[in-house]
């Protein structure tokens, strides 16, 4: 768990972030989002000490980040940024083992987390750990640049904008395999990001900020039924709020038991699809599929329109 | 008329290679308007040049001629760069053996106060050629370590050559068998003095670059400082530095038992190394702005110490702009350690000075020829070094 208490950074005169408190859970995604000079990377840059504070402090599993010098404690704490920050002069494997290195791992524990996290990252370990960064493509470059961040096992993950260099279509790909990976190894991430869209796929709470202040602080529908602040429900966008809204629930949280006609759905499809679907093929109600490709239960375009209306 | 019978197949055009032309010309007109060598009945006197076919066997004169013609073809017609080098080589070796062989057939027996020059046009075949085959080797792309390879047995045949007797009649050869002790003393402190000012230069100025670096805002007042110590001609340089000098020797005894005093060693090296400071900041600093800002915040991030991202990421990824500024020093002190020799400093520059004295071109050029060839290898050397450094750190 991460306690930010009322956190302060000011350079002279300017205030960049001002007192701002957040409790961030543990194993959650927590995305700051906000336009750019709003602070954000600030305050994330001052869990890990990198901007020394000017006010308040940071706890992480209660103890007061400030207690240790600011290298020790960056090593317990993963970091990935835009453009990913890979070292042009190591390899892959290198690169990863940078932590684990600097910690004084044991060298064949180093080669099995090395070859553990190429795995999870879908690079072959035989074919990419000995390559230079500059051979690999831009997404690859930005997993191992994750990789990197992961291979000491930190509790928790820092990401500013990690995936403000890729081009559309690897970049959700990108935010769902993170989504898996944090699934898989239970690690706290936190975020920053100007793309509203990221923010909704990936945050289990959404902190929007603006000129140094967290305007709301919670889960990614009450930002959309509930915005506490007009400059919020500016960033969400009021066009599509409603489609938005239902794409963050899916078939298988709404749906009811009962067998229906009309097309399949997956049960981990969102409603936003789901509606889509059923726009597109004509009919009224849809069969969501369970995990073992089972019916599960069904799904009317009546109740999906009811998720999408102001709650 | 049926058309198909005007199509003839394309004539193989020969393309006239542009360098290789202009060389065979200068190489051409060298050996017929200038002498190729010169005699001299004593070493000071001004020389009289002498006809090839008057100083060598016909046939051989002949073969020589012969030979370059067919090197100049070459030259002009033949685009493969391996041939084109081992022409130039051969050309190279004609030169070489004619002016051996003239300086021993011009030289009475017994008489050791002739000298037997090389004269200009010999010097321009010799440049002329030189240019072929370093143009060669540029097109064949060699690899660092065979350029290295090619250069320490150029050194090996060249010293083999002059080792083995067969130009000792030529002038400068006459003149190395008079100061051959000298040569050796003087060759080490030319070294020594070129590469401690570099050392001294490099151990100040990385860390004057990296303060640099790290603090803009004295960065334009330091490197103006330095740019404007360049501008001080070296003789000037000298001049200024004698007078601290000369009476820091004359308080501190101190000061003199270790060898500083106005003229001497002490002012050379203090001359060169502040001349080499401005090299070596200038690309320590380029070398570090290179270095991405995304790197350096990744490994602070990840809990590098500051002296860890200096040392294993910054320094290392700048190490080839850097040492293509040791480079530059390099190649710089090594001609501008000749000047030293006028204060004192010794190294080769004493022969060349003494020569001018002596209007003695032949002892000049036992100056200026070791000097020209040290300066060209180190720039081999080094350029090898920041190839390989390109390559593995890209």
């Amino acid at each position: 768990m991460i306690k930010i208490e009322s956190l302060s950074k000011r350079y002279g005169p300017v205030t960049v972030v001002d007192g701002v408190s957040l409790t961030i859970e543990r194993g959650t995604i927590t995305v700051i989002v906000g336009t750019s000079g709003s602070g954000k990377s600030t305050l994330l840059r001052m869990i890990n000490r990198l901007v020394e504070p000017s006010g308040g402090r940071v706890l992480i599993d209660n103890r007061d980040t400030a207690a240790e010098p600011a290298h020790l404690l960056r090593r317990r704490i993963g970091y990935a940024i835009q453009g990913h920050g890979l070292f042009p002069h190591r390899s892959v494997a290198e690169n990863i083992a940078t932590v684990p290195r600097l910690l004084g791992w044991k060298v064949a524990r180093i080669r099995a987390r090395v070859e553990e996290l190429l795995a999870v990252f879908q690079l072959d370990p035989a074919a990419f750990a000995g390559k230079y960064p500059h051979q690999l493509s831009g997404g690859q470059q930005q997993r191992v640049g994750v990789a990197r961040a992961l291979a000491a096992e930190p509790v928790v993950l820092l990401m500013d904008e990690p995936f403000g260099a890729l081009d559309p279509i690897i970049r959700t790909k990108a935010q769902d395999d993170l989504r898996g990976i944090q699934r898989r190894f239970g690690t706290t991430i936190v975020l920053v990001t100007h793309d509203m869209d990221e923010a909704f796929r990936l945050g289990d709470r959404v902190a929007v900020m603006s000129d140094g202040k967290v305007l709301q602080y919670d889960r990614p529908a009450m930002l959309l039924t509930r915005p506490a602040d007009p400059f919020v429900s500016r960033l969400t966008g009021t066009g599509d709020r409603a489609l938005k809204l239902l794409s963050l629930t899916t078939a298988a949280e709404a749906s009811e038991p009962g067998a229906a006609e009309g097309p399949s759905v997956a049960a981990s499809a969102s409603l936003r699809d789901v509606l889509s679907e059923l726009v597109w093929s004509g009919a009224a109600e849809a069969t969501v599929m369970g995990a073992d490709g089972k019916p599960a239960g069904r799904l009317t375009i009546a109740a999906i329109l009811a998720r999408g209306r102001q709650a | 008329m049926n058309p198909d019978a005007m199509t003839v197949p394309a004539a193989r055009t020969v393309h006239l290679d542009r360098l290789g032309t202009l060389l065979s010309v200068v190489g051409v007109a060298a050996l017929w308007l200038l002498p190729f060598v010169v005699f001299k009945i004593n070493r000071i006197v001004s020389g009289h040049p002498r006809v090839l076919f008057d100083v060598l066997p016909l046939w051989s004169t002949l073969t020589f001629y012969l030979t370059l013609t067919l090197v100049a073809v070459i030259a002009v017609a033949v685009g493969n760069a391996r041939i084109r080098l081992i022409a130039a080589l051969l050309g190279i070796v004609a030169v070489a053996l004619v002016i051996g062989g003239a300086a021993d057939a011009l030289t009475p027996p017994g008489n050791r106060w002739v000298r037997i020059s090389p004269g200009a046009g010999f010097w321009v075949l010799l440049i002329a050629l030189g240019l072929v085959a370093t143009d060669a080797i540029a097109r064949l792309q060699p690899r660092p370590a065979i350029r290295v390879l090619a250069l320490l047995v150029t050194a090996a045949v060249v010293a083999a050559a002059l080792a083995s007797g067969y130009f000792d009649h030529l002038s400068i050869m006459r003149e190395y068998a008079v100061n051959a002790s000298r040569f050796a003393r003087e060759a080490r402190q030319h070294v020594l003095l070129a590469v401690g000012s570099l050392v001294a230069a490099v151990l100040f100025g990385l860390p004057l670059g990296v303060l640099c670096h790290r603090l803009p805002r004295i960065r334009a007042a330091i490197l103006e400082v330095l740019s404007l110590i360049q501008t001080i001609p070296s003789i000037a340089l000298f001049g200024i530095l004698m007078v601290p000098l000369g009476a820091l020797a004359a308080r501190e005894p101190w000061a003199g038992q270790l060898g500083i005093s106005g003229i001497g060693a002490a002012p050379a090296v203090i001359a060169l190394f502040l001349y080499s400071l401005l090299p070596v900041v200038v690309n320590t600093v380029a070398g570090l702005a290179r270095v991405s800002p995304a790197t350096v915040d990744a490994a602070r991030g990840m809990g590098l110490t500051n002296w860890q991202i200096l040392i294993d990421i910054e320094f290392i990824l700048a190490l080839p702009v850097i040492l293509t500024g040791i480079r530059i020093v390099l190649v710089q002190n090594i001609g501008l350690v000749t000047i030293a020799a006028l204060i004192g400093g010794g190294g080769f520059g004493t022969f060349v000075f003494q020569g001018l004295g002596q209007t003695a071109i032949d002892l000049v050029l036992l100056g200026a020829i070791p000097t020209v060839a040290l300066a060209f290898s180190s720039a081999v050397l080094l350029d090898a070094v920041v190839d390989v450094m390109n390559k593995t750190l890209r």
